[in-house]
């Protein structure tokens, strides 16, 4: 069966499934039966209140935790089962931003994408100067304030080389308006360029036509 | 790991606890010779469980963690790289200090080797295992004592090894049979300790 998987072209089933997906926190339902589908150059937003599930979906959609039903299938292939080729073209970003405080921005951006070689640097200033912080490009994180840091955290997703997949958990929590901006331009420019994005945020701002998913209601 | 207390604190510890005993006991030397292979392992085992616990603790603070689970390539590497830092900063550090706090009990130089030696093997062994330990504790609320609780029985054969090869050597006997059983537990450990660390870090990540 997996070998009739593999002569499907790659670019006819670029697409994030997900089927009856359930998760629990102890005794409680998070939520259950949660299924869509999303392909190339669509967005999907989930929506739910404060203890909803909505960060433990997104991580169970990236596999950091396991689904305690149902699948989640990339390109029709269980992400639990083989996640190296979903985390290949994958680029989550947390509560947590992932930013090293002991590193300056630039460190931080080269270790979170692990570039390579001499252009590595580079790169990160220009990601970092798109993020509004070529200012602080050698400045210790720890020294930053909290929106600073998240901007760091963001900078990824203006590099270059762009991962297909944007998994963002609450990405404008701390922003400021015009980094508010830049993140949704950068979306914007994903989304045209075929990515796939799904985020959860809590701003009223998003009206782009994306897909909303709402959890919270059948529990 | 950038902190320099958290290099200096095993080390400082080791010194400190290594050099009470024989003010502690008196300048009795026959007694300081046969007790000194104990002591001075202990206090090696007891300096390596210090801030163990905070191996991965930033890590997971920061999302750091979470990201390096998301890693396309081997996250086994990224283990690697952290016990090898670990080591070689507190591990190492700790075996080369161990000749100069050994002469207060007064051995000869023959036997410093086999001290020098044995706790290079004994120390990467404890960072080896000790990472297991971490990874199985991070983001809980037990801390040291927990990490402690948990890697104790697995440190105690190294104790024992490691010891067992100092007094070999006190007492005239070969302490190759010792040693090489501690390098056999440092390459076993070296192949099994990064993915049961990388297992550990992926349950507790959940």
């Amino acid at each position: 069966m997996l070998k009739s998987r593999k002569l499907v072209p790659e670019r006819l089933s670029v697409t994030l499934r997900c089927r009856e997906l359930g998760c629990r926190r102890g005794s409680l339902t998070l939520f259950r039966n949660v299924e869509f589908q999303i392909g190339a150059g669509e967005v999907l937003q989930v929506v739910g209140g404060n203890g909803s599930g909505k960060s433990t979906l997104l991580r169970t959609l990236v596999g950091l935790r396991p689904p305690d039903a149902g699948t989640v299938l990339w390109r029709d292939s269980d992400v639990h089962c083989e996640p190296a080729r979903f985390h290949s073209e994958l680029l989550f970003i947390g509560h947590a931003s992932g930013v090293k405080e002991n590193l300056n921005a630039v460190e931080n951006v080269i270790q979170s994408e692990l570039l390579v070689g001499p252009s590595a640097e580079v790169r990160a200033l220009e990601a970092l100067a798109h993020a509004g912080l070529s200012a602080h490009a050698y400045s210790l994180t720890r020294t930053l304030s909290q929106g600073q840091r998240r901007r760091v955290a963001l900078a990824r997703l203006y590099l270059a080389q762009r991962k297909q997949v944007w998994i963002l958990d609450e990405p404008f929590v701390g922003l400021d308006s015009h980094a508010v901006k830049t993140l949704c331009d950068g979306m914007q420019a994903h989304r045209a360029s075929g990515g796939i994005i799904v985020y959860t945020t809590h701003q009223d701002s998003m009206s782009w036509g994306g897909r909303k998913l709402q959890l919270g209601k059948s529990v | 790991m950038r902190q320099p207390v958290d290099i200096l604190a095993p080390l400082a510890f080791f010194i400190m606890v290594a050099s009470l005993f024989p003010l502690g006991i008196g300048p009795d030397k026959s007694l300081l010779l046969r007790i000194a292979p104990g002591i001075i392992w202990v206090s090696a085992l007891l300096a390596s469980l210090l801030g163990l616990h905070r191996l991965y603790e930033t890590d997971l603070g920061d999302g750091s963690l979470e990201q390096m689970l998301l890693c396309p390539g081997p996250t086994v590497l990224f283990v690697v790289g952290k016990i090898a830092a670990h080591w070689l900063l507190s591990g190492l550090t700790l075996a080369l200090i161990s000749p100069i706090v050994a002469l207060q009990y007064g051995l000869e130089r023959a036997s410093l080797w086999t001290l020098l030696l044995s706790l290079m093997l004994g120390t990467s062994i404890f960072s080896l295992i000790g990472s297991i330990g971490a990874a199985l504790a991070v983001g809980g609320r037990g801390g040291s004592v927990l990490v402690a609780l948990i890697l104790m029985p697995l440190y105690v054969p190294v104790l024992i090894l490691g010891s067992g090869a100092l007094t070999a050597t006190l007492t005239g006997a070969d302490p190759s049979a010792h040693l090489s059983l501690l390098g056999a537990l440092s390459c076993a450990m070296l192949a099994l300790a990064p993915w049961a660390t990388t297992a550990a870090l992926r349950v507790s990540v959940e």
